[in-house]
């Protein structure tokens, strides 16, 4: 068997990433990943900017190797071979094309570097993404929105099975990230399985069906959204006669979590016994309770309660370093 | 399949779109035209020079393209050269298309040989375009007459034709590794500009080393003096010697050069473009 190729008769996920590092020098930009997209997944990859999600995805599509860990696409490495990227496609950071060559004339040379049908597929991928009636112009007039749609036909290029797109709606105006998001939608519906990188927590929310949340190279967590907000529990808004005393009354009451301060109310999380306790708390503290209402929790919510600070959250680990000096 | 096949046609492709390309072959074509126009001009005492063939430009055009390589290798082939060679890896990197074209299905080695073959190509490609703008601009300057070798025995014009195409096929030699120093300056910096630069710079450092004192053991041994290894060709009989020389100092250099430049861009983590 050749390197890089999994058991025949197993069914390998999409990619199944473990213990993935990534260190320069002294800094480590990824410090032990691990994620399972399953087919079918349309999957978050979030955290902030220098978290390592790009790091972790060029690893993944094997433009970086990694310094320890594993990847594997439908069962191969992608460091092994290029062939381990059959049936993947995507794009990390913008997409990039030659400036100087039109929108078709792009899409034909990364059709002949795939070879096969990938030709056939340029006039149905340049429909897909609405970007037909430009495709004579050169990319290198293209708006930034055109372009990472012209990264989307690419992508359709190769007749992907597993999507891999980093920040895909990133920079574009709100009509451009509605049809992101509607073109992704589209594709998942169509059975394509996603992995989809970004910061923009309400797309991941409306799209994805399960995630991953980065911090400083760090998974801190990894599951469904639904269970994500199952775990967190109830968030309440609480407003007092006091909001000083009821903010220092709350974080010292068991059962409150994620206590926080914000425009003129706390927020925190508890389950509904802990907040009778709480209440009769407050009362005995002098800080008379006005209003409290159990919130909506939103991905945005859990995602900076797990990578904002937090002591309980892994340490030490260095920002993502800048990219090799370019041109 | 795709495989360097595809990659070398979609690079000359690429070529022929860059403005780049046309500087190199529009040099190729000026610099012949520009010379011949000099010797049209330049009076009757300034005539001769003493350099190889100087004394016949106004015999026979076909001195002219000889008289080009002879001063070309200094800076002006190395440049030409550089232009295709130092940008071809690096302008990815410039264009952030080299993560763009490591997703597809082709392996990075397929990548590099299409890349190298299309920059040698190029310069293949203004060498022999120079040389037959010389002739042709030379010939209508001086006639197409019978040229004198470095040994002094007349050559017929058909086969003095046929010897400047040699010699620029023997010049095309340490060119080759003008390409492989290129590519590895480009592979390695990530920068058009400076791997331009640099390897025009490289090629300047040889010509200086070839005139310090007390490093003339070195002479035969340096990339600039192989550029002269086609004038063994023009003496009779053929001197072979300082040709073969050129063929394995240049495999040398060449060697080290595109091996490294390999290796880098096979191995290297694409951070950036």
């Amino acid at each position: 068997m050749s390197a890089g190729v999994a058991t025949e008769g197993t069914d390998p996920p999409p990619l199944e990433v473990r213990g993935l590092i990534k260190r320069y020098g002294e800094l480590t930009a990824v410090a032990g990943v691990d994620v399972t997209v399953n087919r079918g997944d349309v999957y978050g990859y979030l955290g902030p900017n220098g978290a390592g999600k790009t790091t972790s995805l060029r690893m993944m599509l094997g433009l970086i190797r990694p310094t320890a860990g594993s990847v594997r696409l439908f069962g191969r490495d992608p460091m092994a071979t290029v062939q381990a990227l059959r049936g993947v496609a995507g794009f990390v950071e913008a997409p990039t094309f030659y400036p100087y060559l039109s929108g078709r004339r792009n899409l034909e040379l990364l059709a002949a570097f795939d070879g096969g049908e990938a030709r056939e597929r340029i006039a149905a991928a340049l429909d897909t993404v609405e970007l037909a009636s430009r495709a004579q112009d050169r990319v290198g007039g293209y708006s930034h929105g055109m372009r990472q749609r012209l990264g989307i036909a690419a992508a359709l290029l190769r007749d992907p099975r597993l999507l891999l797109l980093d920040e895909p709606a990133t920079g574009l105006d709100p009509a451009g990230m509605r049809d992101m998001r509607r073109l992704i939608r589209r594709l998942a519906d169509g059975g394509m399985t996603v992995l989809l990188s970004s910061h923009l927590l309400a797309e991941v929310e409306e799209l994805c069906n399960r995630v991953a949340i980065v911090r400083t190279g760090r998974i801190v967590y990894e599951g469904e959204i639904a269970e994500l907000k199952r775990g967190a529990g109830t968030v309440y808004r609480l407003q007092t006669t006091d909001d000083e005393r009821g903010l220092a009354v709350a974080r010292a009451q068991p059962g409150i979590r994620d206590v926080r301060g914000e425009r003129e109310a706390i927020l925190f999380t508890a389950d509904p016994e802990a907040v009778a306790a709480l209440s009769q708390a407050l009362v005995e503290a002098g800080a008379l309770i006005r209003a409290m209402a159990p919130q909506n929790v939103t991905l945005e919510d859990l995602f900076f309660s797990l990578t904002e600070d937090d002591p309980a959250a892994p340490r030490g680990v260095a920002p993502v370093p800048e990219p090799e000096p370019t041109a | 399949m795709p495989g360097v096949a595809t990659v070398y046609r979609w690079e000359l492709f690429k070529l022929r779109h860059q403005k780049r390309t046309y500087l190199g072959f529009g040099a190729s074509i000026i610099v012949p035209i520009l010379f011949v126009i000099a010797i049209h001009l330049r009076r009757h005492h300034e005539r001769g020079g003493g350099f190889a063939f100087s004394d016949y430009l106004d015999r026979s055009g076909l001195a002219v393209p000889l008289v080009i390589l002879l001063f070309g290798s200094i800076w002006l082939f190395p440049l030409i050269t550089a232009l295709v060679a130092g940008d071809i890896f690096a302008s990815e990197d410039h264009n952030g298309t080299l993560k763009t074209i490591l997703t597809r299905s082709l392996e990075r080695w397929q990548l590099f040989a299409g890349k190298a073959l299309a920059a040698a190509s190029y310069a293949v490609a203004a060498i022999l375009l120079c040389g037959t703008v010389g002739v042709l601009a030379g010939s209508l300057q001086s006639g197409f007459h019978p040229l004198q070798s470095l040994s002094g025995t007349v050559v017929s014009a058909p086969k003095a034709t046929e010897l400047v195409y040699v010699s620029l096929l023997i010049y095309l030699i340490p060119i080759a590794t003008v390409v492989c120093i290129g590519l590895l300056l480009s592979a390695v910096t990530h920068n058009s500009a400076a791997a331009v630069v640099g390897t025009l710079m490289i090629s300047l450092l040889f010509q200086l080393i070839g005139i310090l004192p007390g490093l003339s053991g070195l002479q035969p041994y340096l990339l600039s003096t192989q550029f002269n290894a086609w004038q063994g060709l023009l003496r009779t009989p053929i001197d072979w010697t300082p040709i073969v020389r050129a063929a394995w100092v240049c495999a040398i250099y060449g060697g080290l050069a595109i091996g490294t430049s390999f290796l880098v861009f096979v191995r290297r983590d694409v951070a950036g473009g």
